[in-house]
């Protein structure tokens, strides 16, 4: 089949051609206008992230879009996430078994000699919904606000966001601000512990445990509020080429300890002696910046998008983080794509991260083991195969590999620790399949 | 008096031919409702005012208009100019400005698409009956007669200038793939001259606006989806529009099949065959009806690279397979 050259600008061509057949008044309108208003539109994923030996969790997503008259667009979203396995717990890898309270303090776990202390009664349900409503108040001027509810069994988090964005230079610049206010309360079951005490273990059927464990309690729930402010600008380069500036400043405050978390006291030996609970300040203030291109690559290069942005994080607890992510949508046919993923982050360990402390040493106002808020590398590759049916209605498979490496660099091992693997890595996979319609 | 029965013959003779040539009027929420029957479709005028002797006016003024052109253009009626033209027996025929304008659009539409959108290619139904049955097509031609009736096909062999068209012998014109997007065009270049009111014609899904709706609001339309006679299939889709025009062009009932495959309606007039693995329907948006109506033909006439070629040369589209 003759296939239109496609150098050729047909649509100019014909708009000359309607001008002789309708005469010069209709050049006046030589715009168009239209687009579809949509009947609901979903989106469907189900999410399995399985890290090798710990926690996995499966993910149901549901999102509805709503595309009304006036360019008004609702979007509701439900999220239900479950989770189980195990989560390490703070403490460090020891020569020797360690026994360690449950959270609740109902019963104790036993972790075998040289393994990371991983508590197994990680288990949650998550029912999350978002809802936005997003509309036009001019021409060039778009306003959104949303809400948010997250329910687990102990954690309640509620949360209000609105944004702002003006279009101008022919809506090739936007401009954007947003800001949301987020409230959590905290319930766990067992209470509140109390900071830097020891974590109570021994008989749990012992008349005295109730109050004994009490004493390291400090009550039933906290509260932390979220404040973010966003400042963005999108840039359209060119015909292939868009670029988007993001800035960000968060504040955090109110309990942002970690109540499953303690930390190994170690004699100068290295041998475990107690676990004590940790404490973390109760304000943080995180900023980010971020840009990202991209660029829509022609025939020659096989139509692929490349998409890559890189993020600049730092608080003031002295984590700062850098993320590279990039993805190429390679077309494959008329109605497929692969997109292949990587993404590499690393981050350094905030001021008060200490992996155990010595028995001598003085504490300081905080202290926390959670590898999460230690020096770490991690890289994410793979890759996201997704085709087009009946037009309009697409399906997706993703599977990624994660690979965490914490690294506790400018900590020496007492003896104790030799030939341990204090800092294991996270090996992790993730698989996703979605169809939208 | 013999003359008055005369014309009331060919009156009540043209009514049963044709449905009636009436308008009807109806009160909407903000505005009329003006429908009518043309071009075998049905038409409406849609008009944002408390004025209805406007509406009757323009309604009136808009399907005068949209019948002119069907008279004139229809390959169905004797005595259309499109009917004179494709009886000429190879003899010139002396052609109006109107005429000349839409032959030197349909020439460039034919450059345009190298060939593949071609008016003279009418002739090639005589071979293909697109019934839509769900059945097996019976009678499906053989390449010798495709190759026979293609001698009588070719834009490039019709001679013609702004006064008169010299189509050769068995050979024939079909307006009908841009007859009704030129009137919705004209008729809306017509009823602006009378109006300031937004308004929307739409010729059996073909349809423009004159602009948005009182306070920028949109226009919004129904397109028909493609197996919507069947039940539990995909719903209409819902369009806003505020300017510009929208144009369907598809196999929407009109289709044949034969061992499995499905041959659309729209033929390639260089091949003779019914293009395959085009979209069921695509539904382009463009500043002027003619236009969307011609972009969403030859994007169709691309087969599967239909979207492809939506996509490249940027037209706000929709299409459905």
């Amino acid at each position: 089949m003759t296939e239109i050259t496609k150098q050729r600008n047909i649509k100019a061509a014909l708009s000359i051609a309607t001008t002789a057949l309708l005469g010069t008044s209709v050049t006046t309108t030589t715009s168009v206008q239209a687009k579809e208003v949509d009947e609901w539109q979903f989106e469907t994923a189900y999410l399995l992230y399985s890290e090798v030996d710990r926690v996995t969790a499966g993910e149901v997503i549901i999102a509805g879009t709503k595309t009304f008259e006036n360019d008004e667009i609702l979007n509701l979203k439900l999220t239900i996430d479950a989770l189980t396995g195990a989560s390490a717990n703070g403490a460090v890898a020891q020569p020797k078994a360690q026994t360690f309270t449950r959270p609740s303090g109902n019963g104790q776990y036993i972790t075998p000699a040289g393994d990371t202390p991983l508590d197994d009664t990680f288990k949650d349900t998550r029912l999350q919904l978002n809802g936005q409503w997003t509309q036009p108040l001019e021409d060039n001027i778009t306003t959104s606000i949303g809400g948010h509810l997250s329910k687990e069994y102990d954690y309640l988090s509620l949360g209000i966001n609105g944004n702002l964005a003006y279009d101008f230079n022919k809506k090739n610049s936007t401009i954007s601000m947003g800001l949301s206010y987020f409230l959590d309360t905290f319930t766990p079951e067992g209470g509140i512990p109390k900071a830097f005490s020891s974590m109570l273990v021994g008989d749990s059927n012992s008349p005295e445990w109730n109050d004994e464990f009490a004493k390291t309690r400090v009550g039933d729930s906290e509260n932390k509020s979220t404040t973010d402010i966003l400042v963005g600008f999108t840039q359209v380069i060119s015909r292939r080429m868009i670029t988007a500036f993001n800035y960000s400043y968060s504040t955090v405050d109110g309990y942002l300890t970690d109540p499953f978390k303690v930390v190994s006291v170690l004699n100068s030996g290295g041998f475990a002696e107690d676990y004590i609970y940790e404490n973390r300040p109760d304000s943080r203030v995180k900023q980010s910046t971020f840009m990202q291109a991209k660029y829509h690559f022609d025939e020659s290069l096989l139509n692929i998008v490349a998409d890559v942005s890189y993020r600049y994080m730092w608080d003031d607890w002295g984590i700062n983080s850098h993320t590279i992510d990039s993805r190429f949508t390679i077309p494959v046919g008329q109605t497929s794509y692969f997109q292949p993923h990587i993404r590499y982050y690393q981050q350094s360990a905030a001021d008060f991260f200490k992996p155990f402390v010595i028995n001598n040493q003085s504490l300081g106002n905080f202290v926390s083991a959670d590898y999460r808020i230690g020096e770490m590398t991690a890289i994410t590759v793979g890759g996201k195969y997704g085709l087009l049916l009946n037009g309009r209605n697409e399906l997706s498979f993703r599977l990624e590999y994660y690979h965490q490496m914490p690294t506790y660099a400018g900590f020496s091992l007492p003896a104790a620790l030799d030939g341990l693997d204090i800092a294991p890595n996270v090996d992790a996979i993730i698989a996703q399949i979605s169809y939208s319609f | 008096m013999l003359l008055d029965l005369f014309y009331l013959l060919t009156f009540l003779f043209r009514g049963t031919m044709q449905k009636k040539r009436a308008i009807k009027v109806s009160k909407q929420k903000d505005g009329f409702a003006i429908s009518f029957y043309a071009m075998a479709s049905a038409c409406e005028v849609l008009i944002q005012t408390s004025d209805e002797q406007l509406a009757k006016q323009i309604g009136q003024c808009v399907s005068n208009e949209v019948w002119r052109i069907e008279d004139k253009y229809s390959r169905y009626d004797i005595q259309s100019t499109c009917s004179l033209i494709n009886a000429s027996n190879g003899q010139p025929v002396k052609i109006d400005e109107e005429t000349y304008l839409l032959l030197n659009f349909a020439e460039q539409c034919y450059q345009l698409s190298d060939g593949l959108f071609d008016i003279s290619s009418g002739v090639l139904r005589k071979l293909w009956t697109f019934d839509g049955e769900n059945a097996e097509c019976k009678d499906f031609p053989c390449q010798e007669e495709i190759s026979e009736i293609l001698n009588c096909v070719g834009w490039d062999k019709v001679i013609y200038d702004r006064y008169s068209v010299l189509l050769p012998k068995n050979m024939q014109l079909d307006f009908g793939g841009i007859g009704k997007e030129y009137a919705v065009d004209r008729s809306i270049l017509l009823a602006k001259q009378f109006t300031d009111k937004p308004l929307l014609i739409n010729l059996g899904g073909d349809l423009a606006v004159t602009g948005p709706r009182e306070n920028n609001q949109a226009w919004q339309v129904a397109i028909e989806a493609p197996n919507s006679d069947k039940a539990g299939h995909t719903q209409d889709m819902i369009v806003a529009i505020k300017q510009g025009a929208l144009a369907t062009s598809g196999d929407t009932r009109r289709f044949l099949i034969k061992a499995g495959t499905r041959y659309g309606h729209i033929l390639n007039a260089k091949s003779g065959w019914p293009i395959v693995n085009a979209p069921r329907s695509i539904t382009a948006a463009a500043p002027q009806c003619i236009q969307a109506g011609i972009l969403a033909t030859l994007a169709l006439l691309q087969g599967k690279n239909a979207e492809k070629f939506l996509i490249e040369q940027e037209i706000t589209h929709w299409a459905r397979r």
